[in-house]
């Protein structure tokens, strides 16, 4: 089974979705890093958001 | 007075940046209020209470950007359009130049890094937790910087990681150091074999800084939000997290941060350390009873900057007894300062003032002083009966933590954004029973990067008009952070230096300088 302390053994490589200021810091130090362009999902409408999440059986 | 607004659907901007633009925008001459928010429920209901809801935002989604401007005239409104109009494209160019491509989603990112074992997550809390479980299900670990998560959803989060040998750091948590990496608010770090577990954000940061400072160096840093120690989540990542650490052959020591843990968990911990952690473990639970970390058989630390020094003299070989003797030179020290500044104060001056940016560090600051001088008042008191009727009218000794919600709404957290630390300080320059302004700064990433080139001019003013009245004000203050940070602490400190400020090596030394201050002025209760 995989365990939490395999991590460490790893080289970090980070998927950062929301604030880019935080991909900006990892950039500087040399960690891999990719940014989501990320907006919310279905306009920020929660009846549509529920209704897409009932479609899609989540 | 004209109040303008704009509504660009579909435009999509984080909350700092936009934050970071309102504030340009607030600045321009004639320009009396801005803001820059997405279209959410509660941004409307900022907008409401400072009178810039217009009619046309009422129909606005989360994903519609409102841009909202009152200000003297109609042309420095419009000028004020312009100006956040050209911030937002400087953004989103900047994003572009790099030439980076930039995946809708998760799903869209693993394909271009199938091999990414780590999301950072700092959208709304709403989506936050959803966002978390996605990447959870797709084997990968979780840094969860939102706050506002539904506890059930942490719950569920957390279960589901530790049944499948994941991390679900957070939600609400702003610091971790992973790999020598610092992730969102952390410092930079010395690397070595002391490990980390941490409910409290700048705890782990005060703590890692102090060792890194010492000459030691951390080996992981796991944060784990302030609610996992609560009894509703029990601990989860807490438990986890330690198990981990015994695990890694890299870590010798693991240091423990937290506020008390609820009883349960605090049980939990201790039969852990009991059973199965083999490594030495220093342990402070900030307000709590030191016996309990002993009997759990944990080295008990009565301050962050103990819990720091003690485990860095671990490292390196010291004996306990050593530590204890650096400890007495220290309180020696802060004695001989206070005596030396009790003396040059004018009659009535008696009373401190903290000012902070940090949570933990406020709290940390309000246990030693209560100790030293009586109950403190403050927004958010250790006794409730102390708590201040206006935060922003302080009274006697009082400290207030401007990272609290009350003074962050619809701005930057105060470590981002110091104009209202700034306000406040030269406002508590002007009460004649102010002896002492005690401050925080935090380095690191996520931080403000020119805290020496924001402060001095607000302390040099709030010091100058002190001194008109024949005032002298003590200015104490502690920087949590390194020389490797990107703002570099000797840098701060000696810009901090310059301007009179007393800087103590730690938060918990300039909690106390300034208590032993106000002890020898007559202010203690």
């Amino acid at each position: 089974m995989r365990k939490i302390s395999d991590l460490f053994k790893q080289e970090l490589k980070v998927i950062n979705i929301g604030l880019l200021s935080f991909k900006e810091s990892l950039d500087d130090v040399g960690v891999k890093v990719i940014q989501v362009d990320w907006r919310p999902p279905a306009g920020g409408d929660q009846e549509v958001m529920d209704a897409l999440k009932k479609l899609l059986g989540k | 007075m004209v109040v303008k607004g704009i509504i660009k659907k579909g435009e999509y901007y984080d909350s700092v940046t936009l934050m970071l633009v309102a504030r340009d925008a607030t600045s321009l001459e004639g320009v009396k209020d801005a803001a820059v928010v997405m279209g959410t429920e509660q941004n409307k209901s900022i907008l409401e209470t400072s009178g810039l809801l217009l009619d046309m935002f009422k129909d606005a989604s989360d994903s519609d950007l409102l841009i909202a401007v009152k200000a003297e005239s109609e042309e420095a409104a419009n000028k004020a359009f312009e100006k956040i109009e050209q911030l937002l494209k400087e953004t989103r160019s900047k994003a572009k130049e790099a030439g980076e491509y930039m995946p809708k989603s998760l799903e869209g990112a693993l394909e271009y890094m199938p091999d990414a074992n780590m999301v950072i997550i700092s959208v709304a809390g709403k989506y936050a937790g959803d966002e978390a479980m996605k990447a959870l299900k797709h084997g990968l670990h979780v840094m969860l910087f939102s706050d506002n998560v539904p506890l059930d959803k942490e719950i569920e989060l957390k279960k589901y990681a530790r049944d499948n040998g994941l991390l679900v750091m957070g939600p609400d948590c702003g610091t971790a150091i992973i790999n020598g990496a610092p992730l969102c608010f952390a410092n930079v770090v010395e690397r070595g074999n002391i490990g980390i577990v941490a409910a409290s954000g700048t705890g782990l940061q005060e703590v890692s800084s102090v060792i890194t400072n010492e000459g030691a160096g951390i080996s992981q840093a796991i944060g784990t939000g302030g609610r996992d120690v609560k009894k509703d989540v029990g601990g989860i990542m807490f438990i986890e997290g330690m198990k981990a650490l015994e695990e890694d052959p890299d870590t010798k020591y693991i240091v423990l941060v937290s506020k008390p843990p609820h009883p349960d968990v605090l049980k939990k911990i201790a039969d852990l350390i009991k059973s199965e952690i083999k490594k030495p473990v220093v342990g402070i639970f900030l307000g709590g009873d030191p016996e309990v970390v002993k009997s759990a058989g944990a080295i008990p630390a009565n301050t962050l900057e103990e819990a720091g020094l003690i485990a860095a003299s671990l490292a390196k070989g010291k004996s306990l007894d050593e530590f204890k003797k650096i400890l007495e030179e220290r309180e020696k020290e802060i004695l001989a300062i206070a005596d030396r500044e009790s003396k040059n104060k004018k009659e009535g001056q008696k009373y401190v003032r903290g000012l902070y940016t940090g949570g933990t560090l406020c709290d940390e600051a309000m246990l030693l002083s209560r100790q030293i001088i009586g109950e403190v008042y403050g927004n958010a008191p250790i006794n409730p009966e102390y708590k201040l009727k206006d935060s922003w009218i302080s009274q006697e000794n009082t400290f207030v933590d401007l990272g609290e919600d009350e003074f962050t709404v619809g701005r930057p957290h105060p470590m981002i954004d110091f104009t209202l630390r700034n306000k406040k300080i030269v406002e508590e320059a002007k009460d004649p029973s102010v002896a002492v302004i005690l401050l925080d700064v935090v380095l690191g990433y996520g931080s403000n990067m020119k805290p020496g080139e924001e402060l001095a001019p607000a302390i040099k003013e709030a010091k100058d008009l002190a001194a008109k009245d024949g005032r002298n004000i003590t200015f104490v203050a502690s920087i949590t952070g390194t020389d490797k940070d990107p703002q570099g602490r000797s840098k701060v400190k000696k810009q901090l230096e310059d301007v009179g400020v007393i800087v103590m090596p730690s938060n918990a030394a300039a909690a106390k300088l300034s208590s032993y201050i106000v002890k020898n002025l007559g202010g203690a209760k």
